[in-house]
């Protein structure tokens, strides 16, 4: 175990590395920041100033070098927008995102996991075929499009819902959450729901998949066999090993989550990080873009990191790499 | 046909398609197969008409929406329906710049597709070398390639999109680049299962006691084995690329103002949508729906029938 996390922590980062390597010199080679942290009005003596005090005026690799020395000490540079650590900006923006991510991610699952097990239980029936003609659509549809009709039709025309922000928030542990009053949850549903509807598909046809695979099982049929209830063969015999699988694409999802909120929070006005660096991107804010790149990088490896324990918990026959 | 006219002889009939089958083409039995199931049959059709559309949009469309002198500004924002000042149609209206949108749905569903079949057909040429490569080679490279393609596929596309989009810019071509760069691990991974499967097939050892070369053992012996899998997921791949495309589109990041492609059209009108000015954003949107439902219910019947181990 300790050999694998090792290894799995090493590879994490060199993954930093070349992905910081390649941002970094292809973020220097696009553009120059001085034109953005200048006014228009301001004389050569004040724009030589500037370089220098960013250090623009040294080599990639020294400017690089200066960059992970100080990434190492956990300093990711300023925004040159803000002119605030880009660190700082990112984790605050964080936990909208998170919530964001957590509750679609969660509606997903109830939504999805239902509709799939039944779908698999009675594949022949109307409501099934219903369902997966759902699932289909829920693949196509657009989501970015899918966010606006939603707008037109839940904030628009019926006024029902709030089409932007994130309502009022209390604070949870010193963090600010909207789900826990009612003005925020009705700002979450719409940005929520519109993230989740791509992840129900997935989950449904993932569900009715492995439903129909178990069903054909051997101890499916020795459990009919010994009488038991057609509810306590489902929920427990055929559930559970149905849902092995799905730990690792949930983990997964729960990633492909964060990252596409970039899109609901760009519709929905949802303040998250998705929203800044999109922002940071249009105008070359560099060290938003690494400071992002590089959060992301250690989020991700760190659920993968927790999906391969935790699946090699839940079925005793997957062995990690390195693991005797 | 014969089945139904005759069930007692149905064991018999079956054979008989199935004999047939095998002595057409691969291609031909796969397409008639698509031709007869009902919904591939509707996808087929929903994507001949758009790429159709596309492909003689300055025919089709009553005015190019990107010849500015083409277009009047006092023309702007009119509901589905309206009629221009020279007499023009708008059947679904216009945008804040006083464009057809009809002319300009035609002529962006041109990039749309551009986009997506180039990026699509690259990323498959070069993930599929290399997959086979990997697989052929086995040792070293194939532990380096598919490390790098299970890192790559660790992150959602999107991030990759948007990382290679931030470093490289906006533009038609730029944006295919970033495309084949999140595409290629897919099909990487794809051909390199079916290969490792082909590889221990006894025509592979046929082929090499006659001593023929390894390139062509791989090209011309295993790559068409391959070919099944590959062909599903590439049809999935244009669906999801040119999705994705629109995405990066919409969050002004994809292509730029001068390129037309429907996510840049959704985008122009988001900011009318609060106001009540549904079409500017909601038509776009309808003819990218289709498109993709069009290839996803094409991909979705091929999956089934060129999936062997299908049920049923």
């Amino acid at each position: 175990m300790t050999s694998y996390l090792l290894s799995r922590t090493l590879q994490t980062v060199l993954t930093l590395l070349v992905m910081s390597v390649l941002v970094f010199v292809g973020v220097y080679m696009v553009g120059n920041p001085v034109d953005l942290l200048l006014s228009t009005t301001a004389t050569p003596a004040e724009r030589l100033q500037v370089i220098q005090s960013f250090g623009l005026d040294q080599p990639v690799w020294e400017q690089y070098w200066t960059f992970l020395t100080h990434a190492l000490s956990g300093d990711l540079g300023n925004s040159f927008v803000f002119n605030q650590p880009a660190l700082t900006l990112i984790l605050q923006r964080m936990p909208a995102t998170l919530e964001l991510a957590f509750v679609a991610l969660l509606m997903a699952l109830v939504i999805g996991i239902p509709l799939g097990v039944y779908a698999g239980l009675k594949p022949k029936a109307l409501v099934s075929k219903s369902i997966m003609t759902f699932s289909i659509l829920g693949f196509s549809l657009p989501t970015f499009w899918i966010g606006l009709v939603m707008i037109l039709v839940f904030s628009v025309k019926l006024g029902w819902l709030p089409a932007s922000g994130r309502g009022e928030t209390v604070d949870l542990f010193g963090v600010p959450v909207s789900f826990l009053t009612l003005d925020g949850l009705s700002h979450l549903a719409l940005p929520a729901f519109n993230l989740a509807l791509f992840k129900i598909s997935l989950i449904i046809r993932l569900t009715r998949a492995g439903v129909m695979e178990c069903l054909q099982l051997d101890f499916v049929r020795f459990a009919r066999a010994k009488g038991l209830s057609e509810t306590r063969i489902v929920l427990v015999h055929v559930l559970k090993n149905t849902l092995i699988p799905l730990i690792t694409v949930i983990g997964l999802e729960l990633g492909s989550l964060i990252a596409f909120a970039v899109v609901t929070e760009t519709i929905f006005a949802w303040p998250g990080m998705g929203k800044l660096i999109i922002d940071a991107i249009s105008v070359l804010d560099r060290p938003v873009i690494l400071a992002y790149l590089m959060i992301t990088v250690v989020m991700f490896s760190i659920i993968n990191l927790a999906v391969d324990i935790l699946y090699s918990i839940v079925d005793p026959r997957v062995r990690l790499e390195g693991d005797s | 046909m014969s089945n139904d006219a005759n069930p007692g002889n149905s064991v018999h009939s079956r054979d008989g398609a199935d004999a047939e089958r095998a002595s057409r083409s691969p291609f031909r039995a796969t397409l008639g197969a698509l031709l007869r199931d009902r919904l591939a049959l509707t996808g087929i059709i929903i994507v001949t008409l758009l790429v159709l559309a596309a492909l003689f949009a300055p025919l089709i469309a009553p005015q190019n929406p990107y010849d500015l002198a083409q277009l009047d500004i006092m023309d702007n924002r009119l509901p589905p329906g309206s009629e221009s000042m020279s007499g023009l149609y708008y059947l679904i209206g216009t945008d804040d710049q006083g464009r057809d949108l009809f002319s300009a749905i035609l002529y962006g569903l041109r990039t749309s597709i551009i986009v997506g079949i180039s990026s699509a057909a690259i990323a498959l040429v070069i993930g599929a070398s290399l997959g086979l490569l990997s697989a052929y080679a086995g040792g070293k490279t194939d532990a380096i390639l598919m490390r790098i393609v299970d890192i790559q596929l660790s992150f959602p596309a999107i991030l990759i999109a948007l990382i290679f989009l931030a470093i490289l810019g906006q533009g038609v071509d730029k944006i295919i680049l970033a495309l084949v760069i999140t595409q290629w691990a897919y099909y990487a991974r794809t051909i390199r299962g079916s290969a490792l499967v082909e590889r221990r097939r006894s025509y592979v050892d046929a082929a090499r006691s006659m001593a023929l070369p390894d390139r062509s053992i791989l090209f011309r012996h295993i790559l068409p084995n391959c070919l099944p899998p590959l062909i599903v997921v590439a049809t999935m791949r244009v669906a999801y690329a040119i999705m994705l495309e629109a995405t990066l589109s919409f969050l002004g990041i994809g292509l730029p103002v001068t390129e037309p492609s429907l996510g840049l059209l959704i985008s122009n009108g988001f900011e009318y949508l609060l106001s009540g000015d549904y079409w500017i954003s909601f038509f776009p949107g309808l003819a990218l729906l289709l498109l993709i439902v069009g290839i996803n219910l094409i991909g979705d019947a091929l999956r089934d029938i060129l999936n062997p181990r299908r049920e049923g």
